[in-house]
């Protein structure tokens, strides 16, 4: 194949070292490509909805992830396949730029391949097909935008958030509180958002999580958690209205960063020396009481003899404080943070209402709350659970239920869930292909086929009879027109999403509609692989 | 070609798996029940204990029947497994206690959904009905639970109660009156704080277990410096972390240089007078102990002996701490300002003998609520195991004072819940009825394995407790009664269970069992390769 001959009869290379590759092109790369990406999407298939099973994952080292995300579980499967890949990126950046349906693009972008390969067994041309998906996929967000609708919400009125976020949740392990949780993860968000500017700074929330207790215990903290311990034992474990200080220097002996050395040769100089280093902490301790301080947050560690003279003060200190934690508890308190003691002023001092030290169950881990900041910008969401497990499970659950309040403040525009935007979707393609003269209306056609996976998955996941409650609802939406209907996954007895109260963002849909899309063209475009061979 | 591979060869690494469906649901079931099996015989008070030997060198041998620690030290590969072994151990963190029976009710919940999934009914279907078990029985297990919190003589009867039952499980068991007695009292000195450091455990080979006693002061395993008082009435304690050998200058950089050896003997000179001064501020607080985290070297020692001053070195961390809790001082590293410095006081330090060790006695702590547990025993394995349960019987009692209300044990709540459960699986529709009765199934095993595990006929016992739970139900106090191998009152026979505890394992094992249901696909990457 990469062996040529010229008008000689003398071979030469195209590919240098052909020996060691191997290649594959054509039609049959289209068709290898495709078969790869089916076998993603299958993976995730039985994850998707209400009903969706769990994946379970054991890392190189043994650590064992249970979780529903199809962003984690494609990250944690380590794919080694180059359109395996793909797959995974194109959930990764569904994850970053909506954080939620990061199964569902998955799935829909192996059913747009699976359609494509019986057109291309029809001998289509592939660009020609990339072509029709692409037109498909204009009608089908077009549509999407006609039948959403706008919900009102505002801080007093929340339940049309709280809604949406319930339909995120009910997919994952903690549908059986989804209701609490969707409570919380608003909360979290409308106490973060800048509604005039519609944004939400996601990283304002800290999902913090330790082993123990049940899922009810896990609470919205108006301020912010960090996992430490005062610096000396005992320091008072609980403060009323203190001003925190925040510095960034240690409690230590200075070390300038040029290389010096201090010689000693004299009985004075070392007794000087001395009486400095004392001097030192002294000062230090003496410039954050002057400062007015209540209680210090430090980057760095303390030496003894400082530590020992902060209590000898009364100045509660906590040492080791991570860089993001000092960044949010600056924002939270109003604090600035001080990079040396000399500029220590009453002015730089934070405020909080509320600091106290809480402890776990029977061992000794401690953490320290810190509530009742000026500025509500910064909150927590402390997470319990039964096992670490379960804990990195709702915490992935309710960042991506964080994510879709956080989409609704930007964009408060919702489409209705359990498939019913889907079905919706592909009956409006279907229409608009009658009247596409080309090929591109077979590849029109498969687009629609393929978005009717979403539901299909859906019914079977939950036990139902996929394709006859498809139909059904297929058929009822075309004669009733109306877009609301979709799979009754929880046998709740109706198929009215609006009855139901199942909605998603439009944002998360259509994203979802735009990337598979973009992924399928990407991967109709290859005709030609060349890799190392295994057997070198 | 491609038709020809495996669907996901070639996706994942080389050396990865991946088990899907029915495989997957059954490699997990297996692992789990597994694991459950494996700890299963230990249930219960006669239940068998487990050798286990370490990889490591030296084959370090450990005799134990508590639950956490033999599935902490077992190696599985199984990731249901692991969620497991997770389990016991959350429970063995929050409440201490119960670790065996979280395991093995996941487990049994686990074998009572394989056969329901054996029957085609669907994962989530089970779940759901597990979850509505799970509600009928906490509900039950609460309506159930009952407290003396307002009666002191009968809540200390009810705390002596709990510890001979937690007990009786336990090596301990031959003295389990003699410990619940020392536990319960060492409980009670806490005044509800539930502060388990003030209780300090010191374990001493040589002696029979029953030779442990409770000390009421505080009993440290160190040393008095060499010619120093070895008895202090009215001590004053200055409980320090500084630095008592050397003493360098810490900033940065210093070093000496010197140009002659008479330099270097003044520079010595300079450093002992630096020590003798930082010793004399030491005792010019009007002390008479002195205790250190850190190495005193000769040279103070001996200062502080001239000066007639205690000085204990090398408390370690823990130590040191708990010195100055129970005390009342503070740790102090700077002595700067002698009046400020809050010291440590008791009325007695003197040094006792225990076995062959002397060890140093702290007696009329400020502190009250302090006290040592001296544990004796005759060998190192004896001991850890006694400290092990013992720990447990304390994490339980710590916890059962937070929280006051108790239980019947011996399957006592296995029973009602089971019972309760049935009740409402009744008035259940669909499939989920089916579910909640192999939850009363799973629940109804626990007094089965005990009762196996004591030799007795289960099948009889269990079904005499139904019979009796359900002749009378939520009033019969009818459990596993191990002595007589039959039925009997728990109220009669004082065994008493925590109501924290039993919730816990209840919440847990379903939350476990409920994880390992919800997987259809195990994927397992390849094993990090390690270099050399």
């Amino acid at each position: 194949m990469s062996l040529a001959f010229d008008d000689y009869g003398r071979p030469f290379i195209i590919l240098r070292e052909q020996g060691s590759k191997s290649r594959v092109r054509g039609t049959e790369a289209v068709k290898a490509n495709i078969l790869a990406a089916k076998t993603v999407a299958r993976t995730l298939r039985s994850s998707l909805g209400p009903k969706g099973m769990d994946k379970m994952l054991q890392s190189p080292d043994g650590d064992v992830t249970i979780t529903n995300d199809g962003a984690t579980i494609l990250e944690q499967m380590e794919v080694q396949h180059q359109i395996g890949k793909l797959l995974v990126e194109l959930s990764k950046s569904q994850d970053h730029e909506i954080g939620d349906g990061t199964t569902g693009v998955v799935v829909l972008a192996g059913s747009l391949l699976e359609q494509a390969e019986s057109l291309l067994d029809m001998g289509i041309h592939p660009l020609r097909i990339a072509e029709g998906y692409e037109m498909a996929c204009k009608v089908a967000t077009a549509h999407l935008d006609s039948i959403a609708t706008k919900w009102d919400f505002s801080p007093e009125e929340v339940e049309p958030l709280v809604q949406t976020c319930m339909t995120t949740l009910s997919s994952k392990v903690v549908g059986r509180l989804k209701r609490q949780m969707a409570e919380i993860c608003v909360k979290a968000v409308l106490a973060v958002a800048d509604l005039p500017r519609r944004d939400v700074n996601l990283d304002l929330i800290k999902v913090e999580g330790k082993v123990g207790g049940a899922m009810e215990d896990t609470r919205l903290v108006e301020g912010i958690v960090i996992d430490k311990d005062f610096s000396h034992p005992q320091m008072p474990k609980e403060l009323k209205d203190v001003k925190i200080a925040i510095l960034t220097c240690p409690f230590e002996a200075p070390k300038p960063k040029t290389k010096h050395k201090v010689d000693i040769d004299t009985v004075e100089k070392f007794e000087s020396l001395r009486h400095a280093e004392q001097q030192y902490f002294i000062d230090m301790v003496q410039k954050c009481k002057d400062a007015g301080a209540g209680l210090i947050i430090c980057q760095w560690g303390f030496e003894d003899e400082a530590n020992h003279l902060l209590m000898h003060h009364n100045l509660p200190a906590i040492r080791w404080v991570g860089g993001v934690e000092i960044e949010l508890l600056a924002m939270a308190t109003g604090a600035r943070i001080v990079p040396r003691f000399e500029e220590l002023s009453p002015d730089k001092l934070g405020f909080a209402k509320c600091v106290r030290e809480v402890g776990y169950g029977t061992t000794k881990e401690r953490s320290i709350i810190i509530e009742g900041c000026p500025n509500l910008s910064a909150v927590t969401i402390w997470v319990r659970g039964g096992n670490r497990m379960v804990l990195d499970e709702v915490r992935r659950s309710l960042h991506d239920a964080l994510c879709v309040a956080r989409n609704l403040v930007r964009d408060n525009s919702i489409v209705y869930g359990g498939g019913s935007a889907e079905i919706a979707c592909s009956l409006a393609v279907e229409a608009a292909a009658d009247k596409v003269v080309g090929v591109e209306q077979y590849a029109m056609r498969a687009f629609a086929d393929a978005l009717e996976a979403v539901p299909l998955a859906l019914a079977e996941n939950s036990g139902l009879p996929s394709i006859e409650s498809l139909t059904a609802v297929k058929a009822r939406q075309l004669a009733e027109s109306n877009p609301h209907l979709g799979i009754d996954c929880n046998d709740v007895g109706t198929n009215d999403m609006r009855e139901q109260n199942v909605f998603e963002t439009l944002i998360g849909k259509r994203q979802q509609m735009f990337l598979a899309t973009q992924v399928c063209k990407m991967i109709l475009k290859i005709d030609d692989i060349i890799q190392p061979s295994q057997y070198d | 070609m491609a038709t020809l591979m495996a669907p996901n060869q070639g996706m994942l690494q080389e050396g990865a798996r991946e088990e899907k469906g029915e495989n997957a649901r059954m490699a997990s079931f297996v692992g789990a029940v597994a694991m459950a099996d494996l700890v299963k015989s230990t249930l219960g008070p006669k239940g068998m204990d487990k050798i286990l030997q370490s990889m490591g060198r030296g084959h370090e041998v450990t005799v134990t029947n508590d639950g956490a620690t033999i599935l902490k030290s077992v190696y599985v590969d199984n990731p249901a497994a692991k969620v497991l072994q997770d389990i016991s151990k959350v429970q063995d963190d929050e409440v201490g206690d119960g670790t065996t029976s979280v395991v093995v009710l996941a487990g049994e919940l686990l074998r009572e959904a394989e056969q329901l999934v054996g029957q085609k009914v669907h994962p989530m279907t089970i779940i759901a009905g597990f979850r509505e078990a799970e509600a009928v029985a906490k509900a039950e297990l609460t309506a159930a639970a009952f407290s003396n919190a307002e009666h002191p003589e009968a809540f200390r009867n009810d705390l002596l109660n709990i510890a001979r039952t937690t007990l009786s499980s336990k090596i301990l068991t031959a003295d389990k009156d003699h410990f619940a007695e020392l536990a319960v009292d060492a409980i009670t000195r806490l005044k509800g704080s539930g502060n388990l450091e003030a209780i300090h455990i010191i374990k001493k080979a040589g002696g029979a277990l029953k030779d442990s006693f409770l000390d009421e002061g505080f009993i440290l395993d160190k040393k008095i410096g060499v010619g120093q008082p070895k008895r202090i009435t009215d001590a004053k304690v200055l409980i320090a972390n500084t630095p008592m050998d050397t003493d360098k200058i810490k900033i940065y950089g210093a070093r000496v240089r010197v140009d002659s050896m008479a330099k270097v003997g003044e520079i010595e000179a300079a450093e002992k007078n630096k020590m003798r001064e930082k010793c004399q501020k030491i005792i010019d607080h009007g002390i008479n102990c002195f205790i250190n985290r850190q190495l005193i070297y000769n040279f103070p020692e001996e200062i502080f002996a001239d000066a007639g001053v205690m000085s204990i070195e090398h408390a370690d961390f823990d130590g040191i701490e708990r010195l100055a809790l129970v005390l009342g001082g503070e740790i102090a590293s700077t002595f700067e300002h002698p009046g400020e410095v809050k010291l440590g006081s008791c009325k007695l330090i003197e040094e006792t003998m225990i076995g062959e060790d002397k060890l140093i006695h702290f007696s009329g702590v400020a502190l009250g609520e302090a006290c040592t547990i001296v544990l004796r025993g005759a060998s190192s394995h004896i001991l850890e195991e006694a400290d092990r349960s013992l720990h447990d019987a304390l994490c339980v009692l710590g916890e059962t004072v937070k929280e006051p209300r108790v239980l019947y044990g011996g399957g006592w709540p296995e029973m009602r819940m089971a019972r309760a459960i049935e009740e409402a699986a009744k008035k259940t529709p669909g499939k989920k009825s089916l579910a909640m009765e192999a939850f009363a199934r799973a629940l109804r095993q626990l007094p089965t394995t005990i009762a196996d595990n004591a030799g007795l006929d289960s099948a009889d016992i269990v079904a005499t407790l139904r019979a009796a739970h359900g002749a009378d139900p939520g009033a019969s106090r009818m459990g596993v009664d191990m002595i007589a191998g039959a039925a009997g009152d728990m109220r009669e026979l004082g065994i008493y269970e925590s109501f924290k505890v039993k919730q816990q394992v209840l919440l847990s094992a379903t939350e476990a069992a409920e994880m390992i249901l919800r997987v259809d696909d195990i994927i397992r990457c390849a094993p990090r390769q390690r270099s050399g």
